[in-house]
């Protein structure tokens, strides 16, 4: 193959693959903005030409989804807030200090990405009624967190990591506390590695399914409201429902993109 | 200003030990590098009076106050990184006053001792820029800037020159002894770059496994190495170690004879490189050589003598190169000889 | 480091109490519930999900889509990889797009493949353009299983190839490009390069890669029940089912169980298998 090819091949899979990742959302999209008259309509437009304000008007007007958006936004922000909480000085503790059980601790860590949420929604459900926390965003939030918190924490001890510790210490030197050296030297240098974190823990729980699903009622997340309907409502609800879920995550990928191999490529490990 | 005594410092990591029993004395205003291989528990030293690692054992006191104890914040004392350290997020300006910030310094006073200090090392056009859009070197200055603008009573130096290619680390060098001798601050300069101890420092303390084998001025450092390693690790070449026999309270050496200055069946004499002279068979030793490398100004020649490893540095002018094989006889200048115990490679005190 | 003292303990202290309240907890309650009825050690839950109609068929299910899924993305991503590292312009825009899907959870990926593959949709729209089907065409029932089965495990490709080329890439972008070179001025060819240097190079990202997606491939639930309803049951949608319809939480246990038992045996197999010996690290 001469060069010419070579590079007309790349380019002819690299477009191929765009087109394999991008053109499935687009159809989605067509079917969501399309309202009741697309899902009946035979043979589909591949272009938006039925689109009209009605249309894109009926798609806003949904009510249960949007409901369930609130919901979902809610939890997915109290998980956020949490795994911050608790991920960001976990994640510090283990890049800077070597102790007695770090080890058992990052290995509590990875354990709990071994096991399917199921094992955990199933009983929590029951001590969540008794508590008054099943049904509420909090009570979701809660479970999702316990995916994000390791993440975070994992996420956050790299990023941690990879600021030299002499950093600190010439804070230190300088006139700085742990903590005001912390807030002055590190937290500005992790800040936009934690800000990748944390969107990624809202969007964790903006996904999940099962737990929020057996974990709420009349309050559902809009990913357990979906559920829940799949087998009832019509398709043109069900796509509007499967956009807003997608779109939130298509900006936080792009958002995100530049620290997806420090939270993939080490996060993980 | 101050003084710092650092009184039978310890410190062990599980089972080895680093640092054993250090005592020493840096004086007010006093330049002392410490200088050693690494791994020899020089930066572990230095960190410990700074405060950012624990002691096992022992007191440092900074002033005549005793620190041990106290966070790096509270000693008074300032400090150049290796790798400098200087804060990515902030601009030259923040940099340099850090420390002042720190201290709740008001605005006018920051700002001179800003000025001051970036003048001083020449970085007064880039007090607006981040450290990601400066050289090493600039980035190396910045660092000592930011020491100096806190006046601090004692500064201390981890390998600060050590980044820097060989030309910029003679520049700053330079600069750099100028700049304190002006202040008149305490210093503590950790090193493993001998020319840079020597150049610099007032006092050098030699270190290796976690003992100081030898404290004094570069000179006596030099000519009169305390032990076999200090000999060996100053120097370039390092100083040439005969190990000879002792017989009848004299040691031969080629034509010559020596009083031997101790008892012992063997001992070790120490010659400098330099510190010999072409010679007569009768009044010198036989040198066979190896290799001859011109110098520029000097030659090195590396041979053996008495079938032990031997480099001379002879001046070298202009013409033919002595060749390999060929033999030389040389003698030492009777005023440096070192003499050395055979085993513990401690020196043997003579007529001092 | 310096005094380290009670610091990192206080540090770590509420993510230990967090997860050891909402993890440890409901996991040991789990377990326990998977083994009693009625207060009692029993295997009963066991013998009443095995007796179930739907057991078989998850199981199958379960396995066929991970054991064919998985294998092709690591193909298709390793595919991806290695495209990427001969593009210099528009990375940062192909590298997102590529990403995308990672944000992307099975249920909103289900939806997507259910706009293409339902009756009226995309699929049949482009197959009847093409003069290949006459009408509109059901794939997702239970009469077309091999059908169905390819929907998910397009679906699954779709969504989750993204996870397994970032992480490869993020390996590949750690191997120094000098290992490569070395092998090309020693006369390897590209083939020859990826078979024996990139690719053995790549190993611990390949098990990270492995290891996280199968883990997340027993887990897929919503994908199924939104493409196929109850004509596709696996696992989890079975766990769900059980708590959900039939009210009956310790069959649901024991799948939940069940499930964490393969997840730790595919774990574990990975591990040793694409172990990376101590001497071999660089």
């Amino acid at each position: 193959m001469t060069p010419v090819w070579r590079r007309g091949l790349l380019w002819c899979g690299v477009a191929v693959l765009c087109a394999w990742t991008l053109v499935p959302i687009y159809l989605l999209a067509l079917g969501a903005f399309g309202g009741r008259e697309i899902v009946s309509q035979w043979p589909k437009p591949f272009l938006p030409l039925g689109l009209s304000l009605d249309t894109v008007g009926a798609f806003l007007a949904i009510d249960g989804v949007w409901r369930a958006t609130w919901v979902s936004v809610q939890a997915a922000a109290m998980c956020m807030v949490l795994a911050l909480l608790l991920g960001v000085p976990a994640g510090y503790a283990l890049a800077r200090f070597r102790f007695a059980g770090a080890g058992s601790y990052r290995l509590l860590i990875l354990m709990t990405r071994a096991f399917p949420v199921a094992i955990l929604a199933l009983p929590l459900t029951v001590s969540f009624i008794n508590l008054g926390l099943y049904d509420t965003p909090f009570g979701v939030a809660l479970l999702h967190a316990v995916l994000a918190v390791p993440f975070a924490t994992l996420v956050c001890a790299s990023l941690f990591q990879g600021i030299p510790a002499e950093l600190e210490e010439a804070a230190w030197v300088f006139g700085c506390s742990r903590f005001t050296g912390f807030l002055r030297v590190v937290l500005p240098l992790a800040l936009p590695g934690i800000a990748a974190a944390s969107i990624f823990a809202f969007v964790l729980s903006w996904n999940e399914v099962f737990a929020a699903s057996v974990l709420t009622v009349r309050h559902r997340t809009l990913t357990a409201y979906l559920l829940s309907v799949l087998s009832e409502s019509p398709l043109h609800v069900q796509f509007a429902g499967g956009l807003i879920l997608i779109v939130p995550s298509v900006l936080f990928i792009f958002l995100v993109r530049r620290r997806l191999f420090a939270m993939w490529g080490i996060g993980n490990r | 200003m101050a003084n710092i005594t650092i009184d039978r410092i310890q410190k062990a990591f599980g089972a080895t030990r680093a640092l054993e029993e250090i005592s020493l004395e840096v004086h007010d205003g006093e330049f002392l590098a410490l200088l050693g291989p690494s791994g020899c528990g020089k930066t572990t030293l230095l960190r410990i009076i700074a405060g950012l690692e624990t002691q096992s054992g022992g007191r440092v006191l900074i002033g005549g106050r005793d620190v041990s104890a106290l966070p790096p914040r509270k000693r008074g004392l300032a400090m150049v990184f290796q790798n400098y350290a200087v804060f990515p997020h902030l601009t030259v300006a923040e940099n340099i006053a850090f420390g002042l910030r720190m201290a709740g310094a008001d605005k006018a006073r920051m700002q001179r001792q800003v000025e001051r200090a970036a003048s001083l090392l020449h970085i007064g056009p880039l007090l607006a820029r981040y450290p990601a859009q400066l050289s090493g070197g600039q980035r190396q200055r910045v660092a000592v800037a930011r020491a100096l603008a806190v006046e601090p009573a004692v500064l201390l130096m981890d390998e600060p020159l050590s980044n820097l290619d060989a030309l910029l680390r003679l520049e700053m060098r330079a600069e750099l002894k100028a700049v304190l001798a002006a202040s008149g601050t305490t210093t503590i300069y950790v090193t493993h770059d001998q020319t840079e101890a020597m150049g610099l420092a007032d006092r050098i303390a030699v270190m290796h496994g976690g003992v100081i084998e030898q404290i004094g001025g570069a000179s006596d450092i030099y000519h009169r190495p305390r032990t076999r390693f200090v000999g060996g690790f100053v120097g370039s070449p390092p100083m040439n170690f005969l190990r000879l026999p002792v017989r009848g309270g004299q040691v031969a050496l080629g034509g010559l004879t020596l009083p031997a200055p101790a008892t012992a069946a063997e001992v070790v004499l120490g010659l400098r490189a330099e510190d010999l002279q072409p010679a007569t068979p009768q009044d010198g030793f036989a040198f066979e050589l190896r290799v001859a490398e011109p110098l520029g100004s000097h030659l090195l020649l590396t041979g053996t003598t008495e079938g032990q490893l031997m480099r001379v540095v002879v001046p070298y002018a202009d013409g033919a190169l002595p060749q390999p094989g060929q033999v030389l006889h040389l003698r030492p200048n009777l005023d440096r000889l070192n003499w050395m115990d055979a085993t513990s490679g401690v020196a043997l005190e003579t007529r001092a | 480091m310096r005094r380290a003292g009670a610091l990192p303990y206080l540090l770590i202290l509420p993510s230990v109490l967090f997860l050891g309240v909402l993890f440890v907890v409901p996991l040991v309650q789990t377990a326990l519930l998977a083994f009693q009825e009625g207060g009692t050690w029993s295997l009963g839950n066991w013998h009443r999900m095995a007796d179930d109609l739907n057991f078989q068929d998850a199981v199958v299910n379960t396995f066929s889509v991970v054991l064919i899924v998985v294998p092709l993305q690591c193909t298709l991503a390793l595919g991806m990889t290695m495209m990427l590292r001969h593009v210099q312009r528009g990375r940062d825009i192909i590298l997102w797009v590529w990403s995308i899907p990672l944000g992307i959870s099975d249920l909103a990926a289900g939806l997507v493949w259910l706009a293409i593959l339902t009756d009226q949709g995309w699929l049949n729209t482009l197959l009847f353009k093409l003069g290949l089907i006459s009408g509109p065409q059901a794939w997702l029932t239970y009469e077309t299983p091999m059908v169905l089965l390819a929907g998910i495990i397009v679906a699954e490709l779709w969504r989750a190839t993204a996870i397994v080329f970032v992480i490869l890439l993020a390996g590949v972008q750690l191997l120094p490009k000098e290992y490569e070179e070395a092998a090309e001025v020693f006369g390897a060819s590209p083939w020859q390069r990826f078979w024996r240097v990139t690719l053995p190079l790549l190993r611990p990202s390949l098990q990270t890669a492995l290891i996280l997606r199968t883990v997340l491939a027993f887990e897929m639930f919503a994908m199924a029940l939104a493409l196929g309803g109850r004509n596709f049951p696996v696992l989890v949608s079975e766990a769900f089912n059980w708590q959900y319809g039939n009210q009956d939480y310790g069959v649901a246990a024991s799948y939940a169980v069940l499930v964490m038992a393969i997840s730790i045996a595919a774990t574990l197999i990975y591990l040793v298998a694409l172990r990376v010996p101590a001497e071999q690290r660089a």
